[in-house]
This record gives structure tokens, sequence and C-alpha cells, in this order.
């Protein structure tokens, strides 16, 4: 039995990761084919750092995310103790409105800002869609999803340690950052961490809202007349990289700050 | 630690790189850059479709950017449509695009191109006799041509013989059944239809393109896939041995795989394409825009992006640039019996271009026998939710009991 399960996990992990696999032993291929192995190479990573547009795209999207990511945090982590504030009925009918864009289809949501901030810019007098257009659906797209990620930690909150705090002589605002802030603060990073992923990985939105701004998704969609170049690989695989090397070291501080703690 | 620091400063280079991105880098050039003017343009192009300075090419928006102190916004798109919704939709403004003949005279007869100055690209000088008043722009006023080519077919040696390739019929041969990849666009996959029985691609004539649909519907079963791009692994890695596509794609396939062949089929002739700048209506940097396709226009400039690209330069001078065996391959430069039997496509009307989309998804779709099984499938899910709701009802009763 035990050996059926461990066989079931490393089955689970070979399909969640084989295409990751596949993807990097690729972006080491002398051959531009994706099927067939030529030998090993740099090439498609010397390729990579010398492709200007495609490192514009990257750019784009990095600022598109980290921006958005960090707006759609700090607005959500607002909303949410807002809506924690409410109750009965109206608590519902509020949360039912910001769960509606995630079940929304993305092409209805991306059509819809298009047409909104054409007619925005048009009233204002600009000519295109741009960066600013970008972050602004990106923001919004997020927002549901940071909101329900800290709407639990408000949740187990004990209301109590708030009131507390303030007979205890905090002003208001002080005790939110003393007190509040960092019971939810997981649920805050992980919201923050979701919006950065799904800002980075949109492509549906991002294709009705850029006007003449490219992101990398986009970038690499427009490729499929001719071909999707395997620099694309070595780019993933930096990506895929730098994103591993990054939760490595979160959760080695972590496991460090938990013995800290546990030894006090 | 040392091995740590590298990967560090490994790290730090591409941060570097990525914050340098935008500045151009001194490719070729004695003379000093021209000073910045302050506009950029916005040039929206075919993906993959001009020189980027990779692979010991030249940065042609580099370059143009160190000669005349413009700046060029360049972003790309997959297919003409995507490229026309963009522009209709009203959410962003562009100096140069880069469409293909159809859609520029679509575009034309809709208002959205603005007229050429000729006087600002003198460069237009260079565009061979047989590519300038083209059909689908029988005046040249909107467009200068960029690159041209035609369609032909990719087939594996092994199993397919050259001289059947002359004929679009081998596309319809059942030895081959499982091993064909046709065009996932409508005009072209209904092009190779329409040439095998022997129509006009620009036909208004509803008979003629119901004929066309039933060959394809007959095709459909020996068929593997409608792809683009996928054509590539699917031709080199054996999995399909037949598939149409653009010649100036060709060098890829060809040159890294001597299994691989390519034929323009002679026998009925084959379509024409030319893909060719225009400046959209509206645009706000207009001389700017006129001085960018001029500089694309240069000889050298031309033929370093072919050279690029893979596909045919409309330019002699530019021809003449490139190698020898580029220059005399067939593939890339038929001769002119080929080029007159071929033709290009034109702008359909718009009842057209609605019948068409019909007989595309009838196509794709193939015929009622799939409808059938989809209609069957809904049922199934329909039926199964039915089963639990009841079943739920059911066992909740027989709780309450």
């Amino acid at each position: 039995m035990k050996i059926a399960s461990k066989a079931y996990t490393a089955l689970i992990f070979l399909f969640l990761y084989a295409p990751i696999v596949v993807l990097v032993v690729f972006s080491f291929n002398a051959s531009s084919t994706r099927t067939m192995w030529g030998g090993f190479s740099l090439r498609w990573y010397e390729k990579l750092f010398e492709d200007q547009m495609l490192l514009m795209a990257l750019r784009n999207t990095l600022i598109i995310a980290v921006v958005s990511a960090a707006a759609a945090t700090a607005l959500g982590t607002l909303a949410a103790i807002g809506i924690n504030a409410y109750r009965g009925i109206a608590r519902k009918a509020i949360m039912n409105v910001t769960k509606f864009p995630m079940v929304n289809p993305e092409i209805v949501t991306g059509v819809s800002m298009m047409l909104l901030f054409v007619f925005a810019t048009r009233l204002l007098g600009g000519s295109s869609l741009g960066m600013v257009s970008l972050i602004i659906a990106h923001t919004t797209f997020c927002l549901p999803y940071v909101v329900l990620s800290i709407m639990p930690k408000l949740h187990q909150m004990d209301p109590h340690l708030y009131e507390a705090a303030q007979d205890l002589g905090c002003p208001p605002v002080r005790a939110f950052f003393k007190v509040v802030l960092p019971e939810i603060m997981p649920g805050i990073v992980t919201g923050l961490i979701m919006a950065f992923t799904l800002s980075i990985d949109d492509f549906v939105i991002s294709y009705f809202t850029s006007g003449t701004t490219q992101t990398l998704p986009i970038y690499i969609y427009s490729m499929t007349r001719k071909r999707i170049s395997p620099e694309i690989n070595a780019l993933s695989t930096v990506l895929f990289g730098v994103i591993l090397l990054l939760l490595l070291v979160v959760n080695l501080r972590k496991s460090k700050d938990g013995k800290e703690a546990a030894a006090e | 630690m040392k091995r740590f620091k590298r990967i560090l400063a490994s790290f730090l280079c591409a941060g570097l790189l990525l914050a340098g991105s935008v500045q151009p880098s001194m490719a070729t050039g004695e003379d000093a850059p021209a000073p910045d003017t302050g506009v950029t343009i916005n040039v929206y192009n075919w993906g993959e479709y001009i020189a980027n300075g990779t692979d010991g090419s030249m940065d042609v928006n580099a370059e143009f950017t160190r000669r005349t102190g413009i700046r060029v916004n360049y972003t790309t798109f997959d297919t003409n449509e995507s490229l026309y919704s963009k522009l209709a939709g009203g959410g962003a403004s562009y100096d140069v695009i880069i469409p293909s003949d159809y859609m520029i005279s679509k575009m034309a007869r809709e208002g959205m191109l603005e007229e050429l100055n000729f006087d600002n690209i003198p460069n237009f000088q260079y565009i061979d006799e047989q590519f300038r008043n083209p059909e689908y722009d029988p005046e040249n006023k909107y467009s200068v041509p960029y690159t041209w080519g035609v369609v032909g077919i990719f087939y594996n040696k092994n199993y397919v013989d050259a001289e059947e390739t002359k004929s679009w019929r081998v596309l319809w041969d059942e030895k081959y059944s499982g091993k064909i990849l046709m065009f996932d666009n409508p005009r072209d996959t209904f092009g190779i239809a329409q040439k095998l029985l022997g129509f006009s691609f620009n036909s208004e004539d509803t008979d003629e393109w119901d004929q066309a649909a039933s060959i394809l519907k007959q095709q459909k079963p020996l068929v593997q896939a409608y792809v683009m791009d996928q054509i590539f692994d699917k031709i080199a890695g054996g999995d399909a041995w037949l598939a149409p596509y653009y010649a100036g794609d060709a060098a890829i396939l060809v040159e890294e795989n001597e299994d691989i062949g390519f034929t323009i089929p002679t026998e009925e002739g084959t379509n024409f394409f030319v893909d060719a700048m225009c400046i959209p209506k509206g645009a706000t940097h207009k001389a700017e825009a006129e001085a960018y396709i001029n500089f694309l226009c240069e000889p050298e400039i031309a033929a370093a992006n072919m050279d690029y690209v893979g596909y045919s330069t409309p330019e002699t001078a530019a021809k003449e640039l490139l190698p020898e065996e580029v220059q005399n391959n067939e593939i890339y430069y038929p001769p002119q019996e080929i080029l007159d039997n071929s033709e290009a496509f034109v702008a359909l009307s718009d009842e057209m271009n609605l019948y068409l989309d019909s007989l595309w998804a009838e196509v794709k779709m193939g015929g009622p026998g799939e409808t059938a099984t989809l209609i069957a499938i809904l049922v199934f899910f329909l039926l199964l939710y039915i089963g639990i709701v009841v079943y739920k009802k059911h066992k909740r009763k027989m709780q309450a009991a």
C-alpha cells in the first residue's frame, strides 16, 4: 500500500514537471526544431540576450506585474478589512460582487475593459492604450484573488485583540499596524504572490487592453505564423530558475525564523 | 562560494542587460548617431519578421534610430485578422503597419489607410515594376511592398515522390491519409481547393465556394490537423509528410533537414502573396512613418531583413546583395512562368466573407456526424446531472423517513 501511494505521488510529480524538464532540456538544443536533439549548445541563451524586442517585452511584463500586484495587494487588503466589518446580507452581497470577476470569462472582461478604456482615452484626448491601461486592467482582475486570500485570515483573527490594543492606549491606526497587520500578513503575502503570477501569465485581457505596448505572452503568441523560436525555451528556463531560487530563499528564511522563534 | 558569486554575477549581468535594453546597439556605423528627436513611432509587424540583431544580423530598428533620431516602438501580431481587430477596436494608434495583400484592399475600402506621400519615400524607385500598382492597391496609393512569396508543398522525400507534389491533388491522395496537414485559416485552405478546381481565389460566386468546400470536406478524413506554425515540428519530426506552407519558411525546414523537400505546384498554379507597408488613418507621426518605410526600402536594409526573415524581396537591388545561392534558389525566386501562373488574394465583399466563415466552420466541424457526437456528449452530461440530483433527493427522503 505504501509503495502504491508513493508511486502515485511520483506519477503526479512526473506529470507536473515533465513538460518543464523537456523545456529545460530543449533550451540547450543546438538544432532549431522542437522535436529533434541536435547536440548541446548555449546558442539560444546567447540569442535571448541579444534580442532587444524580447527583452523589451519581458521588461514591460515585469513592470506591469510588480506595479499591479502591489496596487492590487494594497487595495485588496483595505477592501478585505472593510468587507470584514460588514455583517449579514450586505456582506454577502459585497463578497459576491467581489467574486464575480473570477467567474466571468476572461474574454468578456478583456473586451469590456477595452471598450471602457477606448471610451475614456477618447474623452481625455489620448490616442492610444498602453502601459497605464494594462496596469489598471491587471490590478482589477487580481483584486478578487487578493481579497479572497486575506478574508480567511481576518476570520481567524480574534476581533477582541484589536479592541484590547485600543484599551491599552493604542490609537486606532497604530493598533492596526501593530496588531491586525501582523496577524493577516501571511494572507497578504499569498495574495501578492498570486497577483504577481496571474499578471505575468495573463494573455487574454492584456491582448485587448495593451494598445501599442507589448507584453511577453503577446510577443510569444505573435510568433506563431513563423514559429515559436527556441529562445523562448531559454527564457522560460531562466524565469523558472529565478522563481525556484526565490522560493528556496523564502522557504529557507522561514524555516530559520521558525527555529529562532522556537529557540526563544 | 565562488561559484555562487559567479551565478550572482551572471544574474546581475542579465539585469543590466534588461535595464539597458532600450539603448540602440552600435552595430555598424562610422558616423555619429543622429540627435534624439523625441519622436517615437509605433510599428506593427508580423512576429519574427525583421532582422533584430540576433545571430549576427543587423538590428534594423536600432539602426533606424541611430540614423534619424526617431525611436521605434516595435510590436508584433500573428494574423491579418488580429491586426484588423486591433485597429478597428480603436485601442491603438499605429504609425506603420504591415498587413498582407487582401487585408490592404479591405482596409483601403473601409477608409482605414492614409494615402502615402511618395515624395518622402524616394526609395520606392527600387521596387521592381511587377510589384507596383498591384491588384490589391491598383493605383499604388496606400502601400509599399515589404516581402512577397508563394505557397508551395513541403514533403518528406522518404515517403513522397517529388513528381506527385507538382499538383495539389497529392493532398487528396488516400495513400497519405493521416499524414497531411492543412492551413488553419480559411483563405489559404480554400485557395488550394479553388486552384485544384480551376477557380479564382477571389470569386464572388457562392457556387464555386460551395464546390471548394465540398472537396475540402472529402479531404478532411485524410487530414491530420489544421495548423499553422506546428507544421515545422510535425514535418521535421516525420509526424506528417505533406503540408502546404509559405516558401519563405522553406529556409529553416529544407536547409536543416535533408529529408524535406519543397515544391511549388505548377500544374494548377499557386497563391502569390505580398506583405506591404502602410500607414493607418489617424497616424500621429506620418512624416516619420514615411521615413521609416523609406528606410526599410533601402536595398542594404531590405537585404539584411530578407537574409534574416527568409522571405523574398521585391527589390532587385536588394536581391543582388543576398548570397548567390539564395538568389539562384527557385524556392525564393521562382522563374517568371510560375509567377505568371499564380494569383494574389484580393479582399472579398463582406457578404462573401461571412459566407466563407460559415463554410470554413462546416469544413472544420466536419459535417453532421460530429455534431451528433457533440450532442450525444451534452445529453450524456445532462442525464448524469439529473441522475445525481434525483439520487440526492431520494437519499434525503430516505433519511427523513
